[in-house]
């Protein structure tokens, strides 16, 4: 787990390159204000340094734009998934009352599709939400764990955490730490984890 | 980026940052229950007690222990399925309709009113099983092969739509809510002291880190399912009044229901949201977060909503005499005139008459006047349902038929037990839970508790907190694509 203890001044691991593949580094930039660091991306970024990821208590708007992240192919997913709902209901509904067993009901034809209206709306809302939803948690790998490592505790409370990956020598820290306090940044850490 | 007029009243008052959104909403998480909390969950524990005793009455000596007759054959047990179903209606219309309108106060309300959605829905479900009699069979409303044979649920019965209806919008509302949630359980895991709250909020926040690629795809995934549930949450209220309105019975046989049923739905969800509300935010002093602006605004839409049941009402007298059917007439003037005058009576009252009030604005903002009307609204929608359904059979086309309804002590333990049920529910969810939506109230602060697009500056220069902004007036970050000439508000109009 993260410990909340803040280092201002970088300070170098003594600690010898952990060969475990899983081990990464990071410069941590902490920012206080959304726009300072929407700006400081692109800053970031214009500088061609690769930002490995940003931490933020809420969705900020406009980070996609300027971390260069794609859209979403979610609402794609969710139209399939409720095209399978949809074909799923019918199926069902025009399976079982009109060839499995076919009975009559109130006079009305066995395959009476204006009475199944209900049931294929409701089938295609099911599929396209829990389908959604289950992409969703499984792409973005969240699923419930007794532990959670954060680079930075504090980004799920007030602050944007810009984190970058160093090398195992970290050489690059000196020249991070000037660039993301040049553009605002309150705060940088480095950062080691484990498993991440 | 966003641009809110200055005119435009705050949404989050006294200044709030961010940390104090966290430090505000945890701080009951992490508190140790208050007295007051004790005191509530011990009276919906005993209403509770009330509830499982009444089931129990009721599954082990049969239907008969309610005060169901021959011709009476539906009473107090889907009157208050119809009254919770339309409770529940509320919760989504916040979290999904105000989304898609982009109605930025919902979100210091959509958390409770969805948790609202949810536990009225678990209490409406209630009735419809236990009416069941044998509701370990409850699952033959599932098209599955059951062991009689290789027979099929009938889907030409709008009983059958109401349990896929009920069925997609329980689990709809609770997968919206939960993932709400998430980026708010991954805020109290990373604050918890303890080492069992630290491993239950871990689990609870699905490994959640605030990524950017994270919140981007939850923001989609928020906005689709607000689009699905939004069709979703009218369909529902549609389906339930289907139950009355295919069947060829006097006074439901209507086609006026679907959207009547459905403003009152929303009416009477509106009314239960801000009894919840009006209490939350005094017990756990959320005031600054849930405004008087918010209970306006809410008052409002309940007057809207209940003006539609009121022209509703009055449609359905005008059509059942323009009609010429003498057994439609006849229902609708024994409804006013009949033995069941008083329930008339109060539906007409507390429903089209109370919501008028809330034109005068003393009262639209008044925190006592609106916890009664809505306390009077929620007596009034039950009354409704009760009217609808109890009145229109107990008169039927054959006079020697004709009876009255009285409930039992089981119907009303039953009754009573689930508002039990509910609080309890409601209770656990409010000391364990976040209340508000942390990670939303955050998106709309910076925009709403100062007057422009910069964070730091205000009209009277003493609401920018000390030592949160190192940095003062920041220049608003623009997004590509937009022209650098682009009026402030441009932002707004595309948004």
């Amino acid at each position: 787990m993260t410990s909340p203890a803040v280092t201002t001044a970088p300070v170098a691991t003594a600690t010898v390159p952990d060969t475990h593949t899983s081990t990464k580094r990071f410069a941590l930039g902490i920012f206080d204000d959304e726009d300072v660091l929407l700006h400081a991306i692109d800053n970031i970024r214009a500088a061609g340094v690769k930002i490995y990821d940003v931490f933020s208590p809420y969705p900020v708007h406009g980070i996609d734009d300027a971390l260069g992240i794609e859209r979403s192919r979610l609402p794609i997913a969710a139209f399939f998934y409720g095209m399978c709902g949809l074909a799923f209901a019918l199926w069902l509904q025009i399976y079982t009352l009109g060839f499995d067993w076919p009975m009559i009901i109130g006079g009305k034809p066995h395959i009476a599709l204006p009475a199944f209206i209900p049931v294929t709306f409701e089938l295609t809302v099911f599929f396209t939400c829990h389908g959604m939803v289950i992409t969703f948690y499984t792409i973005s790998k969240l699923y419930p764990r007794f532990k959670t490592p954060v680079l930075d505790v504090r980004s799920t409370d007030d602050k944007f955490v810009v984190a970058i990956e160093l090398d195992e020598h970290s050489s690059q820290l000196p020249k991070l730490t000037q660039l993301l306090r040049e553009n605002g940044a309150s705060e940088v850490n480095q950062k080691e984890m484990t498993k991440f | 980026m966003q641009y809110v007029s200055p005119v435009r009243e705050p949404l989050v008052t006294s200044g709030k940052t961010y940390h104090d959104v966290t430090q505000d909403i945890c701080y009951q998480v992490e508190a140790a229950p208050n007295i007051r909390w004790m005191g509530a969950l011990g009276v919906a524990l005993v209403l509770l007690g009330v509830f499982f005793y009444s089931v129990y009455r009721t599954l082990w000596y049969g239907i008969g222990e309610w005060g169901l007759n021959k011709t009476i054959g539906w009473a107090w047990d889907i009157t208050n399925f119809v009254w919770w179903v339309g409770i529940g209606h509320a919760g989504t219309l916040i979290s999904a309709v105000l989304l898609l309108f982009r109605q930025k106060w919902r979100s210091s309300i959509n958390r409770a009113a969805e948790a609202m959605t949810i536990f009225a829905v678990i209490c409406a479900a209630m009735f419809p099983v236990l009416h069941m009699g044998r509701p370990w069979l409850a699952f033959y409303v599932f098209p599955l092969q059951n062991t009689l044979g290789s027979l099929w649920a009938n889907f030409n019965s709008p009983l059958l739509w109401d349990v896929f209806a009920i069925s997609t919008y329980f689990t709809v509302s609770l997968v919206f809510w939960y993932t709400g949630l998430v980026p708010d359980f991954a805020t109290i895991r990373d604050r918890a002291k303890g080492k069992i709250a630290k491993v239950s909020y871990s689990l609870l926040s699905m490994g959640w880190t605030g990524s950017a690629k994270h919140w981007s795809r939850y923001e989609t995934v928020s906005l689709i399912l607000a689009g699905v549930s939004t069709p979703l949450v009218l369909s529902v209220h549609t389906i339930v009044s289907m139950d009355f309105a295919t069947s060829v019975v006097p006074g439901w046989h209507t086609t006026i229901f679907p959207p009547y049923f459905v403003a009152g739905a929303i009416f009477s969800g509106f009314a239960m949201v801000l009894t919840l509300m009006l209490i939350t935010r005094v017990v756990f002093k959320l005031e600054d977060y849930i405004t008087l602006e918010h209970i306006a605004l809410m008052n409002k839409i309940m007057m809207v909503t209940g003006s539609i049941v009121g022209v509703a009402y009055i449609t359905e007298f005008f059509i059942a005499w323009y009609s010429q059917v003498e057994y439609e007439q006849y229902c609708f003037i024994n409804r006013a005139t009949g033995p069941y005058w008083w329930a008339y009576l109060s539906m007409m009252s507390c429903n089209v008459l109370s919501p008028q009030f809330v034109w005068i604005r003393r009262i639209r903002y008044s925190i006592t006047m609106t916890f009664i009307l809505s306390i009077i609204v929620n007596i009034g929608m039950w009354f409704e349902r009760f009217v609808i359904i109890v009145s229109s059979l107990h008169r039927d086309y054959l006079p020697s038929s004709w009876a009255m309804f009285s409930p039992t002590r089981i119907d009303v333990g039953v009754y009573v037990g689930t508002i039990g049920l509910f609080f309890t529910l409601f209770l656990l969810f409010a000391k364990f839970f976040p209340v508000i939506n942390m990670a939303e109230v955050k998106t709309i602060l910076k925009y709403t508790v100062n007057d422009g697009p910069t964070y730091g500056g205000s009209n009277d220069g003493s609401r920018n907190p000390s030592g949160y902004h190192a940095t003062p007036a920041i220049a608003p970050h623009s997004t590509p694509g937009v022209p650098a000439s682009a009026p402030v508000n441009y932002d707004k109009q595309n948004d």
